[in-house]
């Protein structure tokens, strides 16, 4: 037991309440989020401003300490697991009023690599960051990805892979969606341990992503890249 | 009967185990997706040639093909079933070439991660990750094989698993961990963490210590940190050869034998006992590593400044076990924990 008095959420003004929310998130208590949440719907926010301001703003937060190696994987399951809590009450309300859609990615780790636990990291994270995500789990053969970005349609192609002896087959994949003349539709970021950029360069993808937190800043950067140019054409 | 590799342990004050596993499958014709331990019933030639190139490179302790052989690591290529016979025929190979080497060499049957996340965190039960290690761990001993190693853990609580099924299995063991992210396993564990886990195990391992990570340097921060933590069981450092690159379709790594030769001697000063490579560790590097392990007279420990002069800069500045590592300032009141 401490000594610190109990905290009363719904006692705290705004402020202090999305201050408090992120460091629930942080500490990965996903009832507490859930009666944040809760508690910002009564007041009048819309669920929209409640995702960007007070749970996106909590896993960033996450994701940079996660980045800059202060929390690991345990931690940030835990906060991701909170933030699906808070989630699973917006995502609903987020679609009756016509938010936004912030991005949405397909992601998969390659074929003969059952790895999942960086992609599910980054599935999470993105999910975190208000991004809608599908996740195609593991041993993805292209013709997977070429069948979920086809009836998907997403913005981003996520592909996976800890393995040197699977890593090639992002190639494969990358030169298959040129062939048929389809690359440049989508952003395609690479993760994963035994990858680098020089890598991710080589194959042709758009970005190789460190880890998870920095696939969401890139996939916030090229999104918000592509929606400009749209706009220039437009 | 005294394992065959503790017998070793105590008549030399260094040993060299072996390099890569998969680079060397993958230069034999492994193609990316393919399970290398069904090579162990399909093409038990190349096994054979892969075990015979350490063996023949100098090595004293050389692993199994079996990184990949639990249950939930062959369900991808539909052959779940098949874990026993895969692991028992990589031993039984591998126990044909020690035995034909004409002096001691050590078959090591290697068992690797689940691949899952174990609970409260993710769906592996303590109970279903020693059941599959144990699986595995009676096909290695069935196989032949004088010892099983564990490597390549991030979690402790599959570490602690696979440390049960060895004991149900009735077999010595090693196991390493894979220290690649900001000095510490994916899941946050640090050198030091490491050193106070393995004492804490029921049935501790004959050797523990690092393999794989990122590069040959931060490997050797981590043995610095096992040996800073105060424990005289052996070490073993497996450091990957360099950082891989990608030509021409290939993976490649940078680092060359005159390199891990280096490594290998750095590995030794830094108090390791058991040393060899990983990942791009080809029998070429092992013979380089041999030879400067025999030629090169022992020498302090070398410093971080060393380290990093030599074989290359470290992935981070703090591998958790200072205090100069980065910290989060609280922004509001923390929560009373029950």
């Amino acid at each position: 037991m401490s000594d610190e008095e109990d905290i009363i959420l719904s006692e705290l003004d705004d402020d202090e309440l999305v201050s408090q929310m992120f460091d629930d998130l942080y500490d990965g208590l996903k009832e507490e989020i859930e009666e944040g949440v809760n508690i910002l719907l009564e007041r009048g926010w819309t669920p929209y401003d409640i995702l960007t301001k007070a749970l996106v703003g909590g896993m960033t937060i996450v994701g940079n300490d996660f980045r800059d190696g202060i929390l690991f994987v345990p931690e940030v399951l835990m906060a991701a697991n909170a933030m699906k809590g808070g989630m699973a009450i917006l995502k609903p309300l987020l679609v009756e009023t016509g938010a936004p859609r912030i991005g949405k990615m397909v992601i998969g780790t390659v074929k003969g690599d059952i790895h999942d636990i960086g992609k599910n990291l980054v599935s999470m994270m993105m999910e975190g960051a208000g991004f809608e995500v599908v996740d195609l789990g593991i041993n993805n053969a292209v013709e997977s990805y070429l069948e979920a970005l086809e009836t998907e349609g997403p913005d981003i192609l996520g592909m996976s892979a800890l393995l040197t002896t699977t890593m090639p087959y992002m190639k494969v994949v990358i030169d298959t969606l040129k062939e048929k003349g389809i690359r440049d539709d989508y952003i395609v970021l690479v993760g994963g341990a035994p990858l680098n950029e020089e890598f991710g360069r080589a194959i042709g993808a758009d970005a190789y992503c460190r880890d998870a937190a920095v696939a969401v800043e890139t996939a916030k950067e090229f999104v918000a890249r592509k929606h400009n140019q749209m706009a220039a054409r437009a | 009967m005294t394992n065959p590799l503790a017998e070793l342990l105590q008549t030399r004050d260094w040993l060299m185990a072996d390099g890569a596993t998969g680079t060397t499958l993958f230069n034999m014709g492994l193609q990316s997706g393919d399970a290398p331990e069904l090579w162990n019933a399909d093409h038990p030639d190349r096994i054979t040639a892969l075990y015979k190139g350490a063996v023949d490179a100098g090595s004293d302790i050389f692993l199994t093909n079996s990184f990949g052989g639990t249950r939930s690591r062959l369900k991808l290529h539909n052959a779940q079933d098949r874990a026993y016979e895969l692991n028992k025929l990589a031993a039984e190979i591998g126990r044909e070439v020690a035995d034909a080497s004409g002096r001691r060499v050590i078959v090591a049957g290697s068992m690797g991660p689940t691949g899952e996340i174990m609970a409260p965190m993710g769906p592996l039960t303590h109970e279903a990750a020693v059941e599959m290690f144990h699986e595995q761990a009676e096909g290695l001993r069935d196989g032949g094989a004088d010892v099983l190693w564990v490597e390549t853990i991030s979690a402790p609580e599959e570490y602690a698993a696979a440390a049960q099924a060895c004991a149900m299995a009735g077999m010595d063991w090693c196991g390493t961990m894979s220290f690649d992210t900001a000095g510490r396993t994916m899941m946050g564990l640090t050198s030091a963490g490491m050193a106070e886990l393995v004492e804490k195990l029921d049935h501790a391992p004959l050797a523990y210590g690092a393999n794989c990570g990122v590069g040959a340097s931060d490997l050797l921060r981590t043995v610095l940190g096992f040996r800073a933590a105060g424990s005289e069981r052996p070490v073993i450092a497996k450091g990957n050869a360099g950082i891989p690159k990608y030509h021409d379709g290939h993976i490649h790594y940078d680092g060359t034998p005159e390199l891990m030769a280096r490594y290998a001697v750095m590995a030794r000063d830094a108090g390791a006992t058991i040393i060899g490579g990983c990942c791009g560790t080809t029998p070429e590097h092992l013979r380089a590593m041999r030879k400067a392990l025999e030629e090169t007279p022992r020498g302090a420990a070398p410093a971080l400044e060393e380290i990093a002069e030599v074989l290359g800069g470290f992935s981070s500045g703090s591998d958790g076990t200072d205090d100069n590592g980065p910290k989060r300032e609280r922004t509001s009141r923390r929560r009373a924990k029950g």
